[in-house]
């Protein structure tokens, strides 16, 4: 299999894309360890990852707290290896327009969805230049590239996400690491449904594929990236929107 | 710790991170312009350095160490082994 024996670590996998993109590449043979913030999810990943005959194990982290993030590093060190393909997926949404918008809303959301994105990749990063392989891949959003109101903080966190994706692509390349971006469109999860839906009809109006997306087809994009077929794919990102935004 | 075995440690250090020759790696060599280091390997090499010799290097004196030589007399003097 394809990713087989590899040492795979996945944010937020507790629920919605997380999920899916954790049982994906454990389904191509990779070593999952899928993080939450709880001890209940932690529990539900390793229920999922069982059902489905996926090695690997659910982990209690706060990907907003260095420590945390250090710690559960060690831990998946020790008991199974080095990291070499890290998906950063781990996000929250605290929406507001920009005139209400709350220090707090801001902060919390570009440490969780940007902040942990800087800090578990310098975290894994020193094992894969010695291994002289690995794959970063962060999942961003459609909305980092085109705006949506009410979303200034979540847009400049997922907008960083492709900018901090390209330069650290460039810092290195030489050591055969790539760090790529998905960045999916409106997606069937709970962070979707919790909008109206008259919303929701408008939304899938501007969709030429007129569906919302599955959280697998998310998943699908980062199997591939993190595949032997993407070898030669880096810096880049790569849209699963069903048409909504094209490049 | 005696400066030989510091030294020895070093270029086995050097010529591995660089894959260079161990023989090539004199006391003298300029990691970048004798051994065809770039700005990320002397960063490696930094860091392979901390590890081995459990110490850190603060950034304003990694950039200082150039040379093997700059290499053995920052160990030399900051570690207590």
């Amino acid at each position: 299999m394809i990713l087989e024996h590899k040492i795979t670590l996945v944010t937020g996998a507790s629920r919605g894309i997380g999920k899916a993109i954790a049982l994906e590449l454990g389904k191509y043979g990779a070593t999952v360890i899928g993080t939450a913030t709880s001890e209940s999810g932690a529990d539900h990943i390793n229920q999922y990852l069982g059902e489905a005959h996926v090695s690997g194990m659910g982990l209690v982290m706060d990907v907003s707290n260095i420590e945390h993030i250090n710690n559960g590093i060690e831990t998946i060190q020790k008991s199974l290896g080095d990291v070499a393909i890290l998906v950063n997926n781990a996000g929250i949404t605290r929406d507001n327009l920009l005139a209400r918008m709350k220090d707090d809303e801001w902060d919390s959301v570009l440490q969780t969805n940007l902040k942990s994105v800087f800090c578990l990749s310098r975290a894994v990063l020193r094992a894969m230049m010695k291994a002289r392989s690995g794959r970063i891949i962060n999942i961003s959003s459609v909305v980092g590239t085109t705006g949506n109101p009410g979303q200034t903080n979540y847009a400049a966190a997922k907008a960083g996400m492709m900018g901090f994706s390209k330069s650290l692509a460039k810092e290195i390349g030489s050591r055969n690491i790539t760090v790529n971006c998905v960045a999916p469109g409106f997606i069937d999860t709970d962070m979707t449904r919790s909008l109206s839906s008259d919303l929701q009809q408008s939304l899938i109006q501007h969709i030429p594929l007129g569906r919302l997306g599955r959280p697998e087809d998310v998943a699908a994009a980062v199997v591939f990236l993190a595949s032997p077929a993407a070898d030669y794919i880096t810096g880049a990102t790569l849209h699963v929107n069903g048409g909504m935004y094209m490049e | 710790m005696e400066i030989t075995e510091i030294e020895q440690r070093i270029k086995k250090i050097v010529a591995e991170q660089l894959g260079v020759n161990e023989s090539e790696v004199k006391n003298e060599s300029s990691f970048v312009n004798d051994l065809g280091a770039d700005s990320l390997d002397t960063v490696e090499l930094v860091m392979a350095l901390e590890e081995e010799f459990e110490c850190e290097i603060p950034d304003e004196q990694a950039e200082k160490i150039n040379t093997v030589q700059e290499a053995i007399d920052f160990v030399a003097a900051n570690t207590t082994q």
